[in-house]
């Protein structure tokens, strides 16, 4: 079975066999590893993708199910200027949630270009890291268009 | 010269007699205070690539017919596997081969906790290897599980040889000299460590050599276990780790899932992955283990500590080590008369293993929330209290400290104490408010061996070359940093290349808040050495002698000041050649106590009506020595006080009482903190090189700041409320048990300090 996905523009075919995870068809098949799992049932965020711009768990999204919807990865945000700013601010340590934690807020900004200190709160609550880098994400979403 | 020397080494607090080849260290240490690039904020040099989702983790391998493992592990907390039968798991689609006990030591039939490896298959995809591993066909005998630490010390049973006692002076006369006594008994929770990267390895086969990538904190403690348990050289193994998704203490070793894929991948002829899914993670990759602490401590009326005791359970696991959670007992205050009893219960749990300063973030709650209960009891102020008690030597075994600013942690933490008054007038009826300090102490002075080379190519660039890991502590960029500094060339044109054993020398483990404070001398060591090669040639070149030259933001300068040349001119006459420095680790100095330590200031806001507890604001000032790179310096800090608050408030694995069972080994059951938690956290560094420490003088930094959260939090709720919280985590049930405890005890004062008659 031969499906299309839309990803950072690009119109993909995939073979992934109905029941895989868009998380897993991005990386396994696609190669696309920017995308991170870290818990694969839905409960961290670091699988963060946009699918219509919306943030979306893809660890808990079937490939099969995205059908026309574009997907954005963090491989299509590597030049967004949120990426810059979480360098600069030291928004991370590991790195392993930051990719998903760099969609999100990516996601925020869009709708809101200035987000108060609990908007960030709220929109970011999702997306667990073990680091403990939050207090430099919430200044690097505050300071992003810097 | 390298010297040969038996000495102590300090990994985690613990000891061990090594045979080690030093190699002195000549160099001056820089004068205190920021340099050009040390001391100056830097900006992550690996921070893009993983930002932009490039960095290839362990988790993002994939190898040219990588096959995926799936493993059965026993869900009982005690049991044997009476039949097992691996032949319908061989059967199914993709699947290549499946081992079970006995096939490789690390797969057993006699499990003694919940999660201990029993069989394992491989194929073509993971979906393939778990739809075998379901078919495989098992039956268990199951015993009942000993879970209670203390009926197993009661039975003695114990992971270690048994209960460590560490005495000085006197501790039954200290109590009999003291004004006033206190005692209480504390318990902190079983906490996991949750790296967001799980443990995982992909092992391949080449020739008779095996290759191991491997999210790991130690690459050179993973060539040497591997090595050993497959009888290979072990130059025969080599380990590889670029990035890694955080370790916290739990990822010093290959562990089971390793061999598993090494055995694996030696019968297939395949590279071979074994990754722990989250629920593994977080059932059998370690944890902090639960202790009981029964403390007491006697005090003269002015504060002046006469005995401290106390009886520390370690509920440790089936295995692993008995942590020195009486360590800040032993170690922190001036006091003559210490006895402590440390016990390490051997209980059918999973493994702990080492989580960010282990004992030493739960003694220190124990210790430094039993001392405020006194200074409420002499009515005395708390800060006061460790001022009159502070230790000059260490007293737990009579040597100096090669550097102690714990008085100028106090004192700069002064202002932020100073708001306790503000803070608790901001109180309403139902929400007080209040504020809390606790001091730490801990290891973090590094050691060797540990080496760096440093290779300046014809082009003036440089990159510095060791198997170091970084965790995500930053240490890649404290490095480059450093090798700029002691080139005097711009920190932009150092790439520093770290991760593979096969290609860079040994490297100092990234535990125990030990790779700066090792790896940082022994590259400064390598520059210099790079340094000098070039004033020599320089000299040469220019007709000058050697000691009128140096290098300066990318030059080769003379003293008089006439000759500026770039460095790109002296080595670009080398063309292809290339200088090569090497450096080693310096011993650390001998006869003294190198240590860490600061103090935490807490605000608190508690609901007395729901027990419900904020973090508004946690100030912190930290003396680790020289600071390498403030910017990651304070991320650190606020990483390691983000899981002190989340183990202070919402943090624990729990278990089923009967079965032993763990209930929480998902995220949605675990309560890990999330950025709506986060309290406002100030930082302070106090940034005195430590002169009798290496060429640099810096110590480690990835565990102090976690040390001291808890106390500092239980002390301003008793602050705000007048309420001993005794366990960690402070549940609201916690809370409004110390609540009505505190209640009933300001009854019977009022009863009995009420005069007659009214
Ligand atoms: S990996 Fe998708 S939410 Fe954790
Ligand atoms: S940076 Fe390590 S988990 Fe977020």
């Amino acid at each position: 079975m031969s499906n299309t996905l839309n990803v950072n523009d690009h119109l993909y075919e995939f073979h992934s066999p109905a029941g895989t995870t868009l998380a897993e068809t991005l990386r396994d098949e696609l190669a696309l590893t920017g995308t991170k799992v870290a818990c694969a049932e839905g409960h961290c965020g670091a699988c963060t993708v946009l699918v219509d711009g919306s943030p979306t768990l893809a660890c808990i999204t079937l490939a099969h199910s995205v059908g026309d919807a574009k997907v954005t990865t963090i491989e299509g945000l590597r030049e967004h200027p949120m990426v810059e700013s979480f360098v600069r601010s030291d928004a991370l340590q590991c790195g392993f949630c930051t990719p998903g934690q760099i969609v999100s807020a990516v996601a925020l900004v869009e709708a809101k270009a200035v987000p108060t200190r609990d908007e960030i709160r709220h929109a970011m609550a999702g997306n667990l890291c073990r680091c403990g880098a939050y207090p430099k994400i919430e200044e690097a979403i505050r300071t992003w268009q810097d | 010269m390298a010297r040969l020397i038996r000495t102590e080494k300090e990994v985690e607090g613990r000891y061990e007699e090594v045979w080690l080849v030093v190699e002195e260290d000549a160099l001056q240490q820089w004068p205190a205070g920021a340099r050009s690039i040390v001391g100056q904020p830097a900006v992550r040099v690996d921070g893009l690539e993983r930002a932009r989702g490039e960095a290839i983790f362990t988790a993002d391998l994939r190898l040219n017919g990588m096959l995926h493992t799936a493993v059965l592990r026993s869900p009982h907390a005690a049991a044997t596997v009476g039949r097992i039968d691996l032949t319908p798991a061989l059967a199914l689609p993709g699947v290549h081969v499946a081992l079970g006990p006995g096939d490789i030591p690390q797969l057993e039939d006699d499990c003694n906790y919940e999660g201990v490896a029993v069989a394992a298959v491989c194929a073509d995809t993971l979906a393939q290897a778990r739809a075998a591993l379901a078919a495989v066909e098992i039956e268990w005998t199951v015993r009942e599980p000993l879970l209670d630490a203390d009926e197993a010390v009661r039975r003695g049973q114990y992971v270690n040889d048994g209960p460590r006692v560490r005495e000085r002076g006197d501790f039954e006369r200290g109590l009999a000299e003291a004004d006033v006594v206190v005692t209480g008994e504390f318990t902190t929770a079983v906490v996991l460590h949750n790296s967001m990267e799980t443990h995982q390895a992909v092992v391949q086969w080449v020739g008779d050599a095996v290759e191991v990538h491997i999210s790991t904190q130690y690459i050179w403690g993973v060539r040497d276990t591997v090595a050993s348990g497959l009888g290979l050289p072990p130059d025969k193994v080599r380990v590889i780790c670029h990035y890694m998704g955080g370790g916290f203490g739990s990822k010093n070793e290959p562990d089971d899932y390793t061999f598993i894929a090494a055995e694996l991948a030696k019968r297939t002829g395949r590279p071979v992955k074994c990754a722990l899914t989250r629920r593994e993670e977080n059932v059998n990759s370690g944890n902090r283990n639960a202790t009981i602490q029964r403390l007491t401590i006697g005090a003269k009326s002015d504060g002046t500590l006469t005995a401290l005791g106390g009886d520390f359970l370690n509920a440790v696991g089936w295995s692993g080590w008995s942590s020195s959670t009486e360590g800040p007992m032993q170690m922190l205050y001036a006091c003559a008369n210490v006895k402590t009893t440390t016990y390490g219960a051997k209980i059918n749990q999973p493994p702990m293993k080492a989580f960010r300063a282990p004992g030493f973030v739960e003694g220190t709650f124990g210790l430094e929330s039993l001392l405020d209960e006194l200074a409420s009891k002499l009515d005395l102020d708390p800060m006061e209290l460790r001022r009159r008690n502070y230790a000059d030597h260490d007293a737990a075994d009579a040597r100096p400290f090669s550097s102690k600013r714990l008085m100028e942690c106090y004192r700069r933490a002064e202002p932020h104490w100073e708001r306790r008054h503000e803070v608790r007038a901001r109180s309403t009826d139902t929400v007080k408010r209040g504020v809390g300090m606790a001091s730490q102490i801990w290891y973090g002075g590094g050691g060797p061996p540990s080496y760096a080379w440093i290779r300046v190519g014809s082009d003036g660039r440089v990159t510095v070359v060791t198997a170091m890991q970084d965790i995500g502590t930053g240490t890649k960029t404290a490095m480059a940093q450093i090798a700029a500094e002691e080139l005097g060339i711009p920190f932009e044109h150092v790439t520093v290349s770290i991760g593979d054993s096969a290609r860079g020398p040994y490297a100092a483990i990234s535990a125990g808040s030990s790779t700066t404070p090792s790896m940082g001398p022994a590259v400064r060591a390598a520059a210099a050495d790079a340094k000098r090669q070039i004033l020599e040639i320089a000299a040469q070149r220019h007709h000058l002698e050697e000691r009128v030259l140096d290098l300066k933001d990318g030059n080769v300068v003379s003293a008089d000041g006439n000759l500026s040349s770039p460095l790109s001119e002296v080595v670009g006459l080398l063309e292809d050649a290339q200088i090569l420095g090497k450096g080693a680790r310096g011993p650390n100095p001998t006869g003294m106590q190198v240590l860490t330590f600061g103090v935490q200031v807490a605000e608190v806001a508690v609901d007395v009506e729901t027990g419900e507890v904020w973090v508004d604001r946690i100030a912190a000032v930290h003396d680790v020595g020289r600071v390498i790179n403030p910017l990651g310096a304070s991320s650190q800090i606020e990483g390691g006080i983000i899981q002190g608050v989340g183990h202070t408030l919402s943090e624990e694995r729990l278990h089923d009482p009967k079965t032993g069972r763990i209930l929480t080994s998902g995220l949605d059951a675990y309560r890990l903190p999330t950025i709506a938690d986060v309290p406002e956290i100030i930082s302070e560094l106090v940034d005195e090189p430590d002169e009798h420490l290496t060429n640099l003088g810096s110590k480690g930094l990835g565990e102090p700041p976690i040390i001291p959260t808890a106390a500092a939090i239980a002390n301003a709720i008793r602050d705000a409320t007048g309420a001993d919280v005794r366990s960690l985590p402070i549940s609201r049930a916690e809370m409004l048990r110390a609540l009505r405890e505190a209640e009933l005890r300001a009854k019977e004062r009022e009863k009995v300090g009420a005069p007659a008659g009214v």
